[in-house]
């Protein structure tokens, strides 16, 4: 199924997902505001999407995006689906109960940018050593040990 | 004998020919230098040729030096590829399991510096010698598995200086590597007595 066929298929049985839906550098991508990220994942799962494939995150610098990239195998079809999180709490719904797989990934996101996944069940660092202070891939993230490199390498 | 003519000027035949005297250390050093049991402390690229110094081509067995699972095993801790902050701890803890005499063989550039993670990282150790006395640094990215055996031949060469007394150490007979073309079929000092 390719991407405007995908695009068809999903306006059709979800109408109400349809404007949130577009077409990014050749990959279609749902953007959806957070509140509704789990309602829109669950659609998402009963719609064909039966394997989560990626579970990461962007600092955007004004705030936080959640990226999720989920597979079908009964529709030969994968989407992005996104979410922008607030830097001052930076909050979002585990998505375990849908895809089990998103045990480790979201634990992952955790650990690099620091976004606390509600409903996860084992939300620890999973990268880095216990007692690590701070979130290595977050824009502002300072650590003493880390040596800049100079301009003429 | 070959052992008669490695001890060399440490060896003293008696009269009669029927008698050998050498000391003490210089039997012990011969002897560990020429077992040098591995610890394959592989953890990135560099463990390859690590693994493939250890197979048929290269042989690593006919030094007297192959690869064992277990650190109370093994003489020489061969420390190939990038350790990071979360993993420095197992290192320093498999080492600590290893029985003396013990050495290390840093090999590689991340294992000697940090390597190309030097800058602009959180997470990688800058050299494995932050945490552990390491005896021979082997340059390359990754080297290849000559450099490794010619660190085990440069380790012996320390062995060599070594006594099983403390604080006593006999001085270093290190041969520096020569400042030109490097000589393939010969080393520097190959064939004389160690």
């Amino acid at each position: 199924m390719n991407i405007p066929e995908l695009r068809d298929h999903l306006c059709a049985i979800h109408p109400d997902l349809c404007p949130l839906f577009s077409i990014e550098f050749g990959d279609g991508v749902l953007s959806v505001p957070c509140e509704k990220l789990y309602d829109a994942a669950a659609d998402l799962r009963e719609l064909g999407f039966d394997r989560l494939g990626m579970v990461t995150a962007v600092d955007h610098g004004t705030e936080f995006e959640m990226v999720y990239r989920l597979h079908s195998r009964s529709m030969s079809a994968a989407i992005f689906l996104k979410c922008g999180v607030s830097r001052d709490e930076p909050r979002v719904r585990s998505l375990v109960d849908l895809w089990p797989a998103a045990l480790w990934q979201e634990r992952e996101a955790y650990d690099m940018f620091g976004i606390e996944f509600e409903g996860h069940p084992d939300l620890r660092r999973i990268l880095l050593p216990e007692g690590w202070e701070g979130f290595p891939l977050r824009k502002d993230y300072c650590d003493d040990r880390v040596v800049r490199r100079p301009d003429y390498i | 004998m070959a052992l008669v003519d490695r001890l060399g000027q440490t060896l003293d035949s008696g009269s009669g020919g029927g008698i050998i005297l050498t000391s003490v250390d210089a039997l012990a050093n011969w002897s560990r230098g020429k077992s040098l049991w591995a610890m394959p402390m592989g953890t990135a690229c560099c463990a390859m040729e690590l693994i493939a110094a250890s197979f048929n081509k290269f042989d690593f067995d006919r030094h007297g030096t192959f690869p064992r699972p277990d650190p109370r095993h093994t003489d020489v801790m061969v420390v190939a590829g990038t350790i990071t902050r979360k993993m420095a701890p197992a290192v320093k803890r498999l080492y600590e399991q290893m029985a003396d005499p013990k050495w290390v063989i840093a090999m590689g550039n991340c294992a000697i510096s940090g390597g190309i993670f030097y800058y602009d990282t959180y997470s990688v150790v800058r050299g494995v010698d932050e945490f552990l006395p390491v005896d021979v640094y082997i340059a390359g990215c990754p080297p290849r598995p000559e450099s490794l055996q010619d660190g085990v031949l440069r380790l012996r060469e320390i062995i060599a200086t070594g006594s099983i007394s403390p604080d006593r150490v006999r001085e270093a007979v290190l041969t520096l590597p020569s400042s030109g073309a490097v000589s393939f079929g010969k080393r520097p000092g190959e064939g004389e007595a160690r």
